[in-house]
């Protein structure tokens, strides 16, 4: 399952960290942030649930760069 | 400006009014160091804060930690040797307006964009039963229809049911000369009512109709990250840590060998500083904020060209082609037959043998009888047909005017028992003229008598010829035209535009091999003879395929080219899917359009590596021996930035290519 949420960043390599962490977290398969767009485009491993996968990510997310956040 | 731009600029003015202030003030220096931290705090503290957060949560080097270690150390400094505090509080103020600049043109150029692909539509008109409605276009079900006034976008693709407009599609299409529509029409969303209301039945939901898929694609363009763009995040990724170890070096080996050395004594204060300057310059903002800018603004001015470009990874390849392939019908020429060449026999007029004809084909739905028709234009209209009789692989015939005529191949006027024709055309008695031009001949014969022939073929489009040039002119080394007709049609089609590699009569599945061997085995092809070495064989080859159709019967040899562009795609979705780039209006110009375009994207991109690293380096290397100091270090960033953004920017330009 594909998702795509709108996210608030500022800079564009605070967006590849972003990436990086999201593609990192457990249920997620493939995780694309587009900088330009400010979006995040998240597929989900099979079975997983994306409300709590995406919890996690934002968890992750915040982790590497404080000053985000992704609209769930 | 948003809130958080508006409350860094702020902090921004408050610092450097206390700044010059301070310079003003001479005390002792614990006091000045307590009234410089204010303007210090007031620019750095998120900064400081983020590095803070960077280092609970183990997160390797930032920018931030660099800025923070980078001004501390300066701070520190200026207590116990230079007393000079303005520096650490100047480089933060830079940085913050370096940032605030970057955050700004960013945002403006999303907006751009934004503007650019206006195709949204807000609302939809219902008829209700008391009155017009405005409604959601996502409530719309399939079958409603809708009202559009003057002056709205049509919100939903949907048939003309009453009512005549001139359409703006330019949004879509690039092309300014408005369509106009009647009932029956389609009409796709996105596109600009001028001057008339029409009621439209819609045919597709929001989500489904034109204007949506085109802004999701353009919006998920950027998602596809180019070669480019991942060199960036891992250059980036390399970069910052391998600078910190620079400058740890830079701080550490030359005072100690100063100590070692007899008669130096170490000047630790010096290299440290210099150290520090080394990591103010360090940051990578340059390159990773202007890479995916270039392609973004690249992306966006295509689109208002009416080129849709699925990816940065396509735009990048599409700035490689050097072999380009394209379909015959529907791509260079209009996939419609018209008759191109009437030759009666002597004593019957032109006109005369094209009205015999169509009138003889009236009732049928062939191309070919579409054609005659059209030729013949009303006139065919009036005078009696009767018994029509279609003899499938022959032709038809028809008593018109009480004569009787056929209408048909060679076969046709055998049967017909047409008099004065033989098999072979040239100089045959009765034969007016040598038709010799490529096309479908249509012979015509009155009441066993042979009347003429007409030849019939599809039309070359009138911007192919333009197109072709075009493309050589972009760089294309290799012009190739895949056609399924036959041999001489295809090769006189190629001759008037000036393409010397054909291959014809193909079966779809043909030309999926063909793709695949041109993109291939290209560089070890006799004909190309570039001289590349046996050990590029398979396909590794520099220069980029691609394949450009009509989107119709050639999804799979679009996919499989190295970009696969599909042309007057308005409205087909498939083609939509198959291809990498999508050019919504059928005009094979844009096709040369779209590869200069990519070369300026690349261009752009590969002066801003350049530039951005280039300056760096030097950067680096002149703190290095101590030739420029902080101040010109963060200025020497800041500059770089703005003009690796300013440059990034340009791609959004791209009406003149």
């Amino acid at each position: 399952m594909k998702k795509t949420y709108k996210i608030e960043v500022d800079c564009a390599n605070c967006a590849n960290k972003m990436e990086l962490a999201a593609n990192k977290t457990e249920g997620v398969k493939e995780a694309t942030v587009n900088f330009m767009a400010l979006k995040m485009k998240v597929e989900f491993e099979e079975g997983a649930e994306p409300q709590t996968v995406m919890e996690e990510v934002r968890k992750n997310c915040k982790k590497v760069e404080d000053d985000c956040e992704i609209y769930l | 400006m948003n809130r958080k731009q508006k409350h860094t600029l702020i902090r921004i003015i408050i610092s450097a009014v206390l700044l010059i202030a301070l310079c003003f003030v001479h005390l002792s220096r614990p006091v000045m160091c307590v009234l410089y931290l204010i303007p210090y705090l007031v620019i750095g503290y998120d900064i400081l804060k983020k590095a803070g957060k960077g280092i609970i949560n183990r997160q390797p080097l930032d920018e931030n930690l660099l800025m923070a270690i980078a001004t501390i150390g300066a701070m520190v400094l200026a207590v116990c040797r230079t007393g000079d505090f303005t520096e650490a509080v100047a480089v933060m103020l830079f940085y913050q307006i370096g940032e605030l600049f970057q955050s700004c043109a960013v945002g403006r150029s999303r907006r751009n964009i934004g503007e650019l692909m206006d195709i949204r539509p807000d609302c939809a008109n219902i008829e209700g039963p008391d009155g017009i409605e405005q409604v959601d276009p996502d409530e719309v079900e399939i079958g409603t229809v809708i009202l559009v006034q003057p002056g709205e976008k049509v919100p939903i693709d949907g048939i003309v049911e009453d009512g005549n407009a001139s359409m703006d599609t330019s949004a879509l299409t690039g092309e300014s000369v408005p369509r106009s529509v009647r009932p029956g029409d389609e009409v796709i969303s996105g596109s600009i009512d001028m001057n008339g209301v029409l009621r439209i039945r819609t045919t597709r939901e929001f989500e489904e109709s034109t204007a949506s898929k085109i802004l999701d694609l353009v919006e998920n363009a950027s998602s596809r990250k180019s070669r480019s763009e991942n060199f960036i995040s891992r250059f980036a990724r390399v970069y910052t840590p391998a600078v910190v170890i620079g400058a740890v070096l830079l701080a550490l080996v030359p005072p100690l060998v100063q100590m070692a050395m007899p008669g130096m004594s170490a000047e630790w204060g010096e290299w440290i500083y210099r150290a520090l300057t080394f990591l103010v310059i360090s940051c990578p903002c340059a390159l990773v904020i202007s890479i995916p800018l270039s392609f973004f603004a690249g992306i966006g001015g295509a689109s208002r060209e009416g080129i849709l470009v699925k990816g940065s990874n396509f735009l990048e390849a599409l700035s490689a082609v050097d072999t380009v392939v394209m379909d015959k019908t529907g791509t260079l020429t209009k996939g419609v037959f018209e008759v191109t060449g009437v030759y009666p026999r002597q004593g019957l007029t032109q006109d005369e043998l094209l009205q015999m004809a169509a009138r003889a084909e009236m009732y049928s739905s062939h191309p070919v009888a579409l054609a005659l028709r059209g030729a013949a234009g009303d006139a065919a209209e009036t005078g009696s047909v009767e018994d029509v009789e279609e003899i499938a692989g022959h032709g038809v015939r028809a008593s018109v005017d009480g004569k009787t005529v056929c209408a048909g191949n060679m076969k046709m006027m055998k049967l017909a028992g047409a008099e004065g024709i033989t098999d072979a055309p040239a100089g045959a008695e009765g034969l007016p003229c040598t038709p010799e031009e490529a096309g479908t001949r249509i012979h015509v014969s009155a009441d066993g008598r042979y009347a003429g022939c007409i030849v019939i073929s599809d039309v070359i489009k009138e911007t192919s010829a333009e197109a072709v040039s075009k493309l050589r002119a972009a760089g294309v080394k290799r012009l190739i035209m895949l056609t399924g007709d036959a041999k001489a049609a295809a090769e006189a089609v190629a001759e008037q535009l000036g393409i010397t590699e054909v291959f014809s009569e193909l079966l779809p599945g043909d030309k999926v091999e063909k793709v695949e061997s041109l993109s291939g085995g290209a560089g070890t092809d006799g004909k190309s003879g570039t001289g590349e070495g046996p050990e590029k064989k398979g396909g590794s080859r520099k220069g980029k395929l691609a394949f450009v159709g009509d989107g119709i019967n050639d999804a799979p040899v679009l996919s499989r080219a190295d970009v696969g562009i599909a042309m007057g795609a308005l409205g087909s979705d498939a083609a939509i899917e198959a291809a990498d780039v999508v050019l919504m209006d059928d005009n094979p110009v844009k096709i040369a359009k779209a590869i200069r375009i990519s070369g300026k994207c690349m261009r752009i991109v590969r002066e801003n590596i350049v530039f951005a690293i280039g300056i760096k380096v030097l950067c680096l290397l002149l703190c290095a021996l101590g030739l420029v100091g902080m101040w010109a270090a963060i200025f020497a960033d800041v500059g770089v930035m703005v003009l690796a953004v300013l440059n990034a920017i340009r791609t959004l330009f791209v009406k003149n290519l």
